[in-house]
């Protein structure tokens, strides 16, 4: 992993965005070059910027272009790309315990209701999706799931939804494809995965992942009322480490009433950390991060 | 205090739009024919982001309990005061009992409704647009329905005379064939080149499935380059590595019917972007109907910004003509 392996692309969204592709393949690299330019940029504080959006391995800005031109902006994130071509930059964010219970009979019921939607009709989505991975089992799937952290790398869709790309080696990443045609239904709080990306359904609505669970806790809370929200209505930050901890029945329930009775908070860490620090080794870095939330 | 006797088709609040939120994935709704809204406010000597109601095909009927006055602009849905037709863009005066009402649409798509003080309903994260996908913003999250009783704000600036219009040339007129400038990019590259073309020579057709989150159109199929898919991107030929979608960014799902994401659209997903409408023309494209035609025509970075321009000049007239 070298950033030779990266082309930016700059391109214009209309006369109010700039779209820079930092990569067409995922890789943790583009991730991190995505947060480090985005950051730089938030912190020059430029006027004419209305949003920075970083997302998987392109980041987009949106401008007032009577204020800030789209060229002008552009010379400025070539200027930044250029100042930090080693990624040496340190990211502050969290690491965070995110309980996921697998095969519950909410998501269960939708995987069976869209079977005809999806490349394999006659396995659930878990099933499926172990096979063509190389996994013997559905239950050493959800061991490789369980067992190293991601990285948060995008936040959008709809608000709150974290995009999560695994903390391993290439070769040790899942990659699933998407239903073949999009349902029309996805429980709330349902845990999916889509090409190489985990993710949490903070409503109820279409979707097209493959469904393998369902989180007790929410990550989108509108009336902010648990401590998790008091700030901002959408729970995960992009560079946040989750790790989906795969949980009983027993424990999804407690988990419900603290939710209903407003205490739930999650458990979770601050952590710095360098990209070359994960890009180097990536399982010791995986260690650490459990070690830290779990023991420290 | 303003009493909704029938909520029409799609009626909300919105004014400006919910801004600089779109890294937690919040688009940002707002009226999506900011011209029409902008125009509406002055006529009524409002602040310019003071919450309208937007009416999308059918309008709504409503009981005005106070004296007040309004304005209507946007696409042509007739305004009727107790059963008499009234003119839009023009200042008008309604009394405390006084019904406004609205025939069937004529041209255009939504039509907007300002009040004197703009309608009062809270902010949520600086705005009052409503956004209905997750229920925040707006009349509680949602649509109007009949019964429900809007009141009007404090965000009124001066007094403008009932009668007031603007010059009739700057009242656009909307037909039904629509040429929507776009400047091409984004994950173009990801088209065919014959596809490329065909994207901007086909005349499209709108189909059903419009509204304020996207608008799909109907024509051909449209060919993406064969390639072996990238890492991340998933299997489908349309599939990039999930990144973020401008407002007015055109996406292909399969190559099958090109949808321009709008206002309440998604922030984010994994299909590639061959276009982005140009914000001038995002006002245009909230008066298409479904059935109407639409062919894409291309601009680059400079003729948008000059277009853009050209919008902001005649909007200064605009409210230069009302001031003096």
């Amino acid at each position: 992993m070298t950033n030779s392996s990266l082309t930016t692309r700059y391109e214009y969204g209309g006369d109010e965005f700039v779209f820079v592709q930092l990569s067409e393949a995922m890789s943790l690299e583009a991730n991190f070059k995505g947060i480090a330019i985005t950051r730089k940029l938030k912190e020059r504080n430029l006027e004419g910027i209305i949003d920075i959006c970083p997302a998987n391995a392109s980041y987009m800005v949106r401008v007032d272009p009577d204020i800030l031109h789209p060229d002008d902006l552009i010379r400025e994130l070539q200027q930044i790309e250029d100042s930090m071509k080693d990624l040496e930059i340190e990211i502050s964010s969290r690491i965070v315990d995110v309980p996921v219970l697998f095969e519950d009979p909410w998501t269960h019921e939708a995987v069976m209701r869209f079977r005809d939607r999806h490349q394999d009709p006659n396995s659930t989505d878990l099933e499926y999706s172990a096979r063509i991975n190389g996994y013997n089992s559905k239950e050493e799937f959800i061991q490789a799931i369980d067992a190293s952290p991601f990285l948060v790398s995008m936040i959008g869709f709809v608000p709150g939804l974290p995009w999560c790309f695994q903390i391993v080696r290439q070769e040790k990443q899942i990659e699933v494809p998407k239903y073949v045609r999009p349902r029309t239904f996805t429980p709330e709080r349902t845990f999916g995965f889509g090409g190489a990306f985990a993710v949490i359904y903070p409503v109820q609505g279409a979707g097209g992942y493959q469904m393998y669970g369902i989180a007790p806790a929410p990550i989108y809370q509108k009336e902010q009322t648990l401590p998790d929200f008091q700030d901002s209505i959408v729970f995960p930050k992009q560079g946040d480490i989750f790790r989906y901890r795969s949980i009983t029945r027993e424990e999804y329930d407690t988990i419900r009433s603290q939710v209903d009775a407003g205490t739930f908070t999650y458990q979770k860490k601050e952590i710095t950390f360098t990209p070359q620090q994960v890009l180097e080794d990536p399982e010791k870095f995986s260690e650490m991060v459990l070690r830290r939330l779990y023991h420290d | 205090m303003i009493k909704v006797l029938k909520p029409g088709l799609q009626t909300t609040v919105q004014d400006q739009g919910r801004r600089g939120l779109y890294e937690i994935g919040m688009p940002p709704s707002g009226a999506m024919d900011q011209f029409a809204f902008r125009v509406a406010n002055l006529l009524v000597g409002n602040h310019p982001n003071a919450a309208v109601l937007e009416m999308t095909y059918i309008g709504s009927e409503l009981l005005f309990e106070q004296d007040t006055r309004i304005s209507l602009t946007g696409g042509n849905i007739p305004p009727k005061l107790n059963g008499q037709s009234v003119p839009m863009w023009e200042t008008l005066e309604v009394r405390a009992g006084d019904v406004l009402s609205f025939d069937f649409v004529r041209s255009g798509a939504r039509t907007y409704l300002a009040v004197e003080g703009g309608i009062d309903v809270p902010l949520v994260m600086n705005s009052r647009s409503t956004y209905t996908l997750i229920g925040i913003g707006g009349y509680e999250g949602r649509a109007l329905a009949a019964g429900d009783v809007l009141k009007t704000g404090d965000l009124h600036q001066c007094k403008v005379a009932a009668g007031t219009t603007i010059d009739k040339s700057y009242i656009p007129s909307y037909g039904k064939n629509h040429e929507i400038r776009v400047i091409v990019g984004l994950c173009s590259y990801r088209l065919t080149e014959e596809s490329r073309q065909a994207f901007l020579e086909t005349e499209w057709t709108v189909t059903p499935e419009a509204n304020r989150i996207g608008y799909r159109h109907n024509g051909q199929r449209l060919k993406f380059v064969e390639r072996e898919q990238p890492f991340g991107a998933g299997s489908n030929p349309s599939n990039v590595t999930d990144l973020g979608y401008p407002i007015g960014s055109i996406q292909v799902p399969d190559g099958v019917e090109p949808i321009v994401l709008l206002h309440d659209a998604v922030t984010g997903g994994g299909y590639a972007t061959v276009a982005t409408v140009i914000s001038t023309d995002l006002n245009r494209m909230a008066q298409i109907k479904t059935n109407e035609k639409v062919k894409f025509a291309a601009v680059n970075l400079d003729q948008a910004l000059k277009i853009r321009r050209e919008q902001n000049e005649i909007f200064n007239r605009i409210a230069e003509s009302l001031s003096s």
